[in-house]
């Protein structure tokens, strides 16, 4: 059971001048329940590639199984992989539009046919995991501040109840405080439920903290891909890509180029205390 | 999608590319005009060699032109039909029934058909070879002598502009919003003609407030840049007519003159 990307390509405006290879023979196999971090420069294909996973976008070459199915291969298909693939997009919030944020996350469901009281159910469900007071639940969404826009936008997809949880940049722009609460919510219910997730971010922090694996995408090329340990080691290779290694693995390095005797492969605050207080404590 | 321009304007280094945007609306207006002028065969041959002249010179590969004509199609289709069919004659080639089929329907026909393609294809090389920017500027400064009678030129101008530049990034925006929703489950393509209206709430309702958002804080940003309308403004580019632009204007008279000409002959002799 797993998610299989083999050869996929993708060219935006194909045969215009303004053509774009975004994607370019991209070879991925991902497990179920694992947390995925794909991390990549600006414009470097990430959210082109997620979009193939719920069929928004075709491959020009290419394929990807999900569970032994060809994702693109049938069009009567489409809604019952869109429900098991849950997409949420770079800023979500633009993409409300109800009356009231209950009937706004209920969208999906209901367009998936799930009957009333279990629509209801999931709704409550997923404000809730999302921190949405019930108080809030018959406002509107306009109503709401930018934050909690985001995340009556993201249960609006978790009420959908995916298997696969894609997010893309869940947390930009937002406080410290509602990023690391979001983040928690979606790694307990990853722990929970068993549920595959893939997060897209720009920040180091968020991904050596949360993931088991991780997809460094470089012109629409997959340039490295391991555990975060061995991905944040290479901080030479990040940086050539326009990207950094943590902040705790650069102390971490500094450390040891003054003579400090720590292990590699550090690259979170808690590890590097923890080896740290090893070395200063004897 | 990212990069749609109204009108595809096309981007090359040619002749005709660099002309002013003033003098390349006043040919084509001259030469939509004298298209209408034009009842001979000898005319639209020769029309149609210096259209092919100006598309050459222009260096826009052909299949873009042609592209715009896709959309007309039908009506060109309509109008051959109702020519054909419709016109009234001496020489009846034949007859079904009431339906008659005319010389002359015929000859109508190829006119209205030759008439609508070069017009279509004569007005897209206008807008292929010139940004939308450089477009309402001349349209600006076409529209400046009926100022007096009270014609806002420098707002629908600007407005134009505003609204060539935001139609990339609403088109943009659209895009994102219905893969969202699609992402949802939402549905755009089947069901009958109110589940379709319906379904396109999800997608307006974003739309529209994205827009007023866009709208507002563009006022903004033009408020606390100073804008204040036409009154003391100057371009950061000047239009100037250069000497390749009187060329152009000397093409185009010689051809006018040549269109009469052979216009006025044709009457002479008697050719269709
Ligand atoms: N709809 C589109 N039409 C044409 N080109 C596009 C389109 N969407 C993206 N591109 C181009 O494809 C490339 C990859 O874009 P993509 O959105 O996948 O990048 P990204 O990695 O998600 O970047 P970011 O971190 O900024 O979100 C970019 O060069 C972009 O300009
Ligand atoms: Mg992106």
């Amino acid at each position: 059971m797993s998610i299989k990307i083999s050869n996929l390509s993708h060219t935006y405006s194909k045969g215009t001048t303004f053509e774009k290879k975004a994607l370019d023979d991209i070879n991925i196999t991902i497990e179920r329940g694992e947390f995925i971090g794909l991390i990549g420069h600006t414009g470097s294909g990430k959210s082109t590639l997620i979009q193939h996973l719920n069929v928004l976008l075709r491959p020009d070459t290419g394929s990807i199984i999900i569970d032994g199915e060809d994702i693109h291969a049938d069009k009567g298909r489409l809604k019952a992989i869109r429900s098991k693939v849950g997409l949420v997009f770079q800023y979500p919030e633009h993409q409300l539009f109800e009356m009231t944020v209950f009937k706004d996350v209920a969208f999906g469901p209901a367009n998936m046919g799930i009957a009333e009281d279990e629509t209801r159910q999931r709704v409550e469900d997923a404000l809730a995991i999302v921190g949405i007071p019930p108080e809030l639940h018959e406002k509107s969404p306009f109503e709401l501040s930018g934050g909690q826009k985001r995340r009556v936008a993201i249960a609006g997809v978790l009420a959908m109840k995916p298997e696969i949880l894609v997010l893309d940049e869940p947390t930009a722009g937002l406080d410290p405080r509602g990023r690391d609460e979001i983040l928690g919510r979606i790694k307990e219910m990853h722990e929970k439920l068993k549920l595959t997730v893939i997060l897209v971010s720009h920040s180091m922090e968020d991904i050596a903290r949360l993931v088991d694996r991780i997809f460094v995408i470089n012109h629409g090329k997959i340039a490295l891909f391991g555990p975060p340990a061995e991905i944040f080691a290479q901080t030479q290779q990040l940086e050539t890509i326009g990207l950094s290694s943590t902040q705790a693995a650069y102390v971490a390095k500094h450390l040891q180029e003054k003579g400090f005797k720590l292990p590699d492969g550090i690259y979170t605050v808690d590890g590097a205390v923890t080896e740290i207080l090893k070395v200063v404590r004897g | 999608m990212l990069k749609i321009t109204i009108g595809q304007y096309y981007h090359a280094n040619s002749f005709i590319h660099r002309l002013d945007a003033r003098m390349k609306l006043l040919c084509t207006i001259i030469f939509i005009t004298v298209l209408f002028f034009v009842g001979n065969f000898l005319g639209y041959a020769l029309a149609a060699v210096y259209l092919a002249i100006v598309i050459m010179a222009s260096k826009v590969p052909p299949k873009y032109l042609f592209r715009g004509l896709r959309a007309i199609l039908f009506i060109i289709v309509f109008t051959t039909f109702l020519n054909v069919f419709f016109t009234q004659g001496e020489d009846i080639l034949f007859a079904i029934g009431p339906v008659q089929i005319t010389l002359q329907g015929l000859l109508n026909a190829a006119r209205m058909a030759t008439r609508l393609v070069m017009l279509i294809v004569g007005s897209s090389i206008l807008t292929l070879t010139t940004t939308p920017i450089q477009l309402t500027d001349a349209i600006e400064f076409s529209l400046k002598p009926f100022k007096k009678i009270g014609v806002p030129a420098h707002e629908i101008a600007m407005m134009m502009t505003i609204a060539l530049r935001f139609i990339p990034t609403l088109i943009e925006e659209m895009d994102k919003i219905m893969k969202a929703q699609m992402a949802r489950g939402a549905d755009f393509d089947t069901g009958g003609l109110i589940k379709k209206a319906k379904s396109l709430v999800p997608l307006l309702v974003p739309l529209f407030i994205s827009s007023f958002r866009r709208a507002d804080d563009l006022a903004l940003a033009m408020e606390a840049r100073c804008y204040r309308g036409d009154v003391g403004r100057t371009r950061m580019k000047q239009m100037k007519l250069a000497m390749r632009d009187y060329k152009a204007l000397a093409v185009m008279t010689i051809f006018v003159a040549l269109i009469f000409a052979l216009e006025y002959l044709a009457r002479i002799w008697g050719i269709w």
